[in-house]
């Protein structure tokens, strides 16, 4: 199917978010406006105003009730979904480059930038999923990241991690009542900022974007990596497709660079990897600037992306998207089948 | 009272310097004057004769003593013994050093008849290595060095499967590798910094060549141990023979040669010299030359046009006997090897050459029975004198067949591979000197008296030609006027050229097939073993395309059209292929595939390479970072007589029909170790996947499991509701007669 082009923002795209049921896209931008979008026809639902500087990223809560925005006017915060109105603001020091609600809705957690004799910081705050509740201001965990910036994090499953991502290249997993620093591990190239961390549905699992052109899965628990996606462009955001087995990975040629290279040597496609075999299966072409998140359905069916060309483009997936098995998939499926 | 210029004591001029004793300071600095001794040579080797008949024997070897110098009044001195005779042996005294130096260069071991051999040394020689003590008096016989068995050269011949080799320059790694089709390059060697700037095979695939600062060094065998090594400080290219005997270096930079830069193997006559030509096989230098200045003129606007400086400058006869070098206008200058001496001693005159081009193989005149070698050479229009085109044979320098071309802006002579045809592109310009147009004009050089044909159909300037490698067929590409000032360049056309298939299977008048219009392409490669070309446009901005061409495609009878029959050519495109930032396009000794490259030598966009096979079928791509060069290793002519050669194309379909077992057997086992490791990454991940899931469960993580929704007892007992909403937009009544 043709891919639909939102093109609402006026500035490049920071992130953009999928509701759980699918139905609703989130979008931010640097353009400070929040939108939301139908997915299947790419409608625009409304938009959240009332930040004042470049928002960097966007999260809904599991009932899509609650949704929360951070951006560079150095406040997290909270609206309803349904009517757009603000309900909380939370000031800080810097600005908020990370915003993700626990898989159950009742946490909320934040990662500050480091800056201005500021260190980068995650917090965490209770959430009370009834958007007529007043929320509270009192953090029920600061964890104060002293060695490397952290630029991600989530919830694991169960919210019993917090795991993020640094701008070394380390992905560190802390205990998410505690804050204690349970494990680092150097899942990317040193020095490599990581640029993107999302879960797979069951949140057992996440893939790392980084700088050092890989994409990387590890395991919540262990921090093992798993799997490795090698690409040639810098890589902006990484996502997990459900149904079938495959990751789709964003970037391109730094911003800066993009105006002295061709679209063509800008690398600005998603690339689709087999999940488990970590082969390339196919690529996108579309945006004209990097690609800076993508995002995938949760119900599998198509996936959006959101460039440093202003646009959003939302691809719902053809049939042989799905029909596509490797042969010893083909078996397996064969196996299960006379089971 | 001061000192004024007026009142200068009157003394201080009139200084006496022989009042001053110097003699403390000469003492001191005293230089030692050579002791007159280097206008002295020793001739030995003379005949013994008597007293009496010495005069005479000194007028006799005078005569020959003066022919290089003066030798000084009285300056013979011939020793007589007890016994009242000569001892064999003479001191002689020339007017200067030089001409002392000149008789030992040109006078030693000329023979004086036929028993005796005149020696001529220089006395400070003697007395420098002769003195005694520096000679051991005691005979030890030449140490023998035990013979060494050295590498097969050529052992990559012998792979089983009949697979080329590569070299791949990439980053600062040089490796070698077998091609592998699909399949990723087989590495045989693979070595970080092995060149400084590239890499280049010789001619017959034995050496590979790396370049450095301080020189050139040929690689080789299965261990690629070091061969040989030949220094020239700045060497910047390299050229080999055509049968690997011999290789010319060359640098911008005179040779700087002296006690104070001492190079390895060379003398100080090396000093200041630009090109050296060494014999492979001893690793030794046969002579060098200096850069000839190549005189500058000037284009239309009075502005010094910059000439390229030709590369190869020595030029090489197909069987390595001889190499010629030309000074543009005046004349060219054959030396014969191993000697290198100038043939016959003088240069050939050949007024207002431009250029020159050696027969790539040994001619095979109709009616010459003896050896020769042939060039092919043009001269410009020189006052009311038409241009000229010429062929020479060596070693006789007879001009064998002109031709007289008139308004000639500009001449290319195109060889075929076999010598059987020379092909001189013409440039002509109208009187007005506007407009420009190509006349081909093609030596028949096997028939009888070398008969000319002229292809004079062409309306447009020629950019490109090529000959089919062994083959009586050509391309060429044109394109029109250059508009001025325009980033587009023009677009060109592509012309296939056969000849007339006569009884008899003689070879008859050239006729154009077929132009294909519009296109950007801009080079042409055939395939080595003729029949397949590849027209494509390099280094272009916009253009990346690639054509392959059948010329002997075998079509379906019905399709065939009258009148194509009598030509010897077929023509069909067989594909179409693009690669992004191509730079150069090399095709594989045995015409099976062609590596397309886009190198970092010229850009840094999506450098790699692609391999396609003959039929333009993309086998496989990879891009590499910093990708400089791939070149395919040479092999050396075959060994098969033509017999042989025809009995195996007779049997090709047996003979493939192995092959493409082989070819299976191995895909099978590769794809059978793929699909394997697949099977394992699965199970693996699945079960891995496995105790996740039963870890959830036990852990109660209800959303989790439910794919990050949050479950409730509404999704349960969900119920789809379809609701079909009808929505009228317009609604019109009309009324039916």
């Amino acid at each position: 199917m043709r891919p639909i082009l939102l093109s609402g923002h006026e500035r490049a795209l920071t992130q953009v978010k999928y509701n759980p049921d699918g139905d609703i896209i989130f979008s931010v931008s640097k353009d400070h406006v929040v939108c939301a979008w139908f997915s299947h026809n790419g409608e625009r639902l409304g938009t959240y105003h009332g930040h004042q500087g470049a928002l960097w990223t966007v999260d809904v809560d599991p009932t899509s009730t609650l949704l929360a925005t951070g951006g560079a006017d150095n406040t997290m915060r909270l609206w309803e979904v349904k009517t757009g109105k603000l309900l909380k603001t939370w000031d800080f020091p810097t600005s908020i480059k990370r915003v993700e609600f626990s898989a159950d809705g009742r946490q909320l957690l934040g990662v500050t930038e480091k800056r201005s004799g500021h260190l980068g910081t995650i917090v965490v705050y209770e959430i009370d999923p009834d958007p007529e509740a007043e929320q509270t201001d009192e953090q029920s965990l600061r964890i104060v990241c002293e060695d490397s910036k952290p630029t991600v994090a989530g919830f694991s499953y169960l919210a019993h991690y917090i795991i993020s991502g640094h701008e070394d290249g380390t992905v560190s997993q802390w205990d998410a009542k505690s804050g204690e620093l349970l494990y680092n591990a150097q899942v990317h190239e040193p020095d490599m900022l990581i640029t993107d961390l999302q879960w797979a549905p069951d949140r057992t699992y996440f893939i790392t974007a980084s700088k050092d052109k890989t994409a990387r899965i590890s395991a919540a628990d262990s921090l093992e990596v798993l799997k490795t996606y090698t690409t040639d462009t810098p890589l902006n955001s990484a996502a997990i497709t459900p149904v079938k087995e495959y990751v789709i990975l964003g970037g391109g040629q730094a911003a800066m660079d993009v105006t002295t290279t061709s679209a063509r040597q800008g690398k600005f496609e998603a690339r689709f990897y087999h999940k488990i075999f970590a082969e390339e299966i196919g690529r996108v072409r579309g945006h004209f600037g990097p690609l800076n998140y993508v995002a995938v359905h949760p119900q599998g069916t198509g996936y959006c992306s959101g460039g440093e060309d202003g646009y959003v483009r939302v691809h719902h997936f053809d049939k042989p998207y799905f029909d596509f098995l490797y042969e010893v998939e083909r078996e397996q499926a064969q196996e299960q089948a006379n089971l | 009272m001061a000192h004024s210029y007026e009142n200068l004591p009157m003394e201080d001029d009139e200084f006496d310097e022989s009042q001053i004793d110097f003699t403390d300071i000469e003492e001191q600095y005293q230089v030692r004057l050579d002791e007159g001794l280097d206008a002295f040579v020793v001739i030995d080797g003379l005949p013994v004769v008597p007293d009496d008949s010495k005069a005479k024997l000194v007028k006799f070897i005078l005569r020959k003593l003066n022919s290089v110098g003066k030798v000084k009044d009285d300056g013979v001195h011939m020793p007589v013994n007890e016994e009242g005779k000569t001892e064999g042996y003479a001191f002689v005294e020339y007017n200067a050093p030089s001409e002392a130096i000149a008789a030992v260069k040109q006078l030693h071991l000329t023979p004086l008849d036929k028993r005796h051999v005149m020696q001529v040394n220089k006395l400070t020689d003697i007395d420098r290595y002769g003195r005694e003590g520096r000679i051991e008096e005691d005979y030890t016989p030449p140490k023998v060095e035990p013979f060494a068995q050295t590498e097969h050269l050529r052992s990559w011949l012998g792979d089983a499967e009949g697979r080329d080799q590569m070299v791949m320059f990439r980053g600062e790694k040089v490796g070698v590798f077998w091609n592998n089709k699909e399949e990723a390059p087989e590495p045989v060697v693979d070595r970080e910094n092995w060149t400084e700037s590239f890499v280049q095979w010789s001619p017959q695939g034995t050496f590979l060549t790396s370049i450095h600062s301080q020189g050139v060094q040929l690689w080789g065998g299965k261990a690629w141990s070091r061969q040989k090594r030949f220094s020239h400080p700045g060497v910047n290219l390299v050229d080999f023979s055509p049968n690997e005997k011999y290789v010319t270096t060359w640098s911008h930079r005179p040779l700087q040669v002296d006690e104070n830069h001492p190079v390895p193997l060379l003398s100080l006559e090396e000093d200041g010299k630009n090109y050296i030509i060494w014999d492979v096989a001893t690793g030794k230098p046969l002579r060098s030359f200096t850069t000839l200045d190549v005189p500058t003129s000037t284009d239309a606007e009075g502005n010094p046009v910059k000439k390229k400086m030709q590369w190869p400058t020595f030029k090489w006869s197909s069987d390595d006997k001889y190499v010629a070098r030309m000074t543009q206008g005046h004349s060219i200058s054959v030396y014969e090897l191993p000697r290198m001496n100038l043939l016959d001693k003088t240069t050939i005159k050949i007024e207002g050459v431009m250029d020159f081009e050696w027969a790539p193989a040994t001619p095979k005149r109709d009616g010459i029975k003896t050896y020769e070698q042939l060039f092919c050479y043009w001269t410009p229009e020189l006052g009311s004198n038409p241009a000229k085109v010429g062929l020479m044979t060596i070693p006789t320098k007879e001009v064998v067949r002109t031709r007289n071309l008139f308004n000639v802006s500009d001449a290319k002579l195109h060889w075929q591979s076999d010598a059987g045809y020379v092909c001189v592109k013409v440039d002509r310009h109208s009187k007005s000197k506007k407009s420009l147009a190509t006349n081909l004009e093609i030596f028949r050089v096997k028939e009888k008296g070398v008969p000319v044909e002229v292809v004079d159909s062409i309306k447009e300037t020629v950019i490109n030609f090529a000959w089919e490698p062994k083959g009586t067929r050509f391309v060429l590409i044109t394109t029109g006027e250059i508009p001025a000032q325009t980033a587009v360049p023009p677009k060109t056309a592509v012309s296939f050229f056969a000849p007339e298939k006569l009884k008899g299977g003689a070879v008859g008048n050239f006729h154009h097939i077929k132009t294909i219009d519009k296109k950007n392409s801009n080079a042409i490669y055939w395939s080595p073993k003729g029949r397949f070309v590849v027209v494509a446009s390099l280094q272009s901005q916009q253009s990346f395309e690639l054509d392959f061409w059948d010329l002997s495609f075998d079509k379906p009878k019905d399709e065939a059209e009258k009148g194509e029959k009598d030509l010897n050519a077929s023509l069909q495109l067989m594909a179409t292929a693009e690669h992004y930032g191509i730079t150069d396009i090399e095709w594989d000794p045995s015409g099976r595939y062609v590596a397309t490259v886009a190198s970092a030598f010229r850009h840094h966009m999506e450098n790699g390479y692609h391999m396609y096979d003959f039929k333009g079928n993309l086998l496989r791509e990879e891009s590499i970072d910093r990708f400089k060069q791939l070149v395919w290793r040479p092999r050396p002519p075959t060994l098969l007589s033509k017999e042989e050669q025809a009995e195996i194309r007779k049997n090709l379909r047996n003979y493939s029909k192995v092959f493409d077992e082989q070819d299976q057997a191995k895909k099978n086992t590769a794809d059978k170790a793929v699909i394997e490791a697949r099977r394992r990454l699965l199970q693996e991940w699945l079960a891995w996947r496995e105790s996740m899931v039963r870890m959830l469960e036990e852990e109660g993580a209800v959303i989790e499991l439910n794919g990050g929704k949050i479950p409730s007892e509404e999704d349960e007992g969900a119920e789809e509701i379809e609701e079909i909403v009808e929505e009228i937009i317009e609604e019109s009544e009309e009324v039916v007669p």
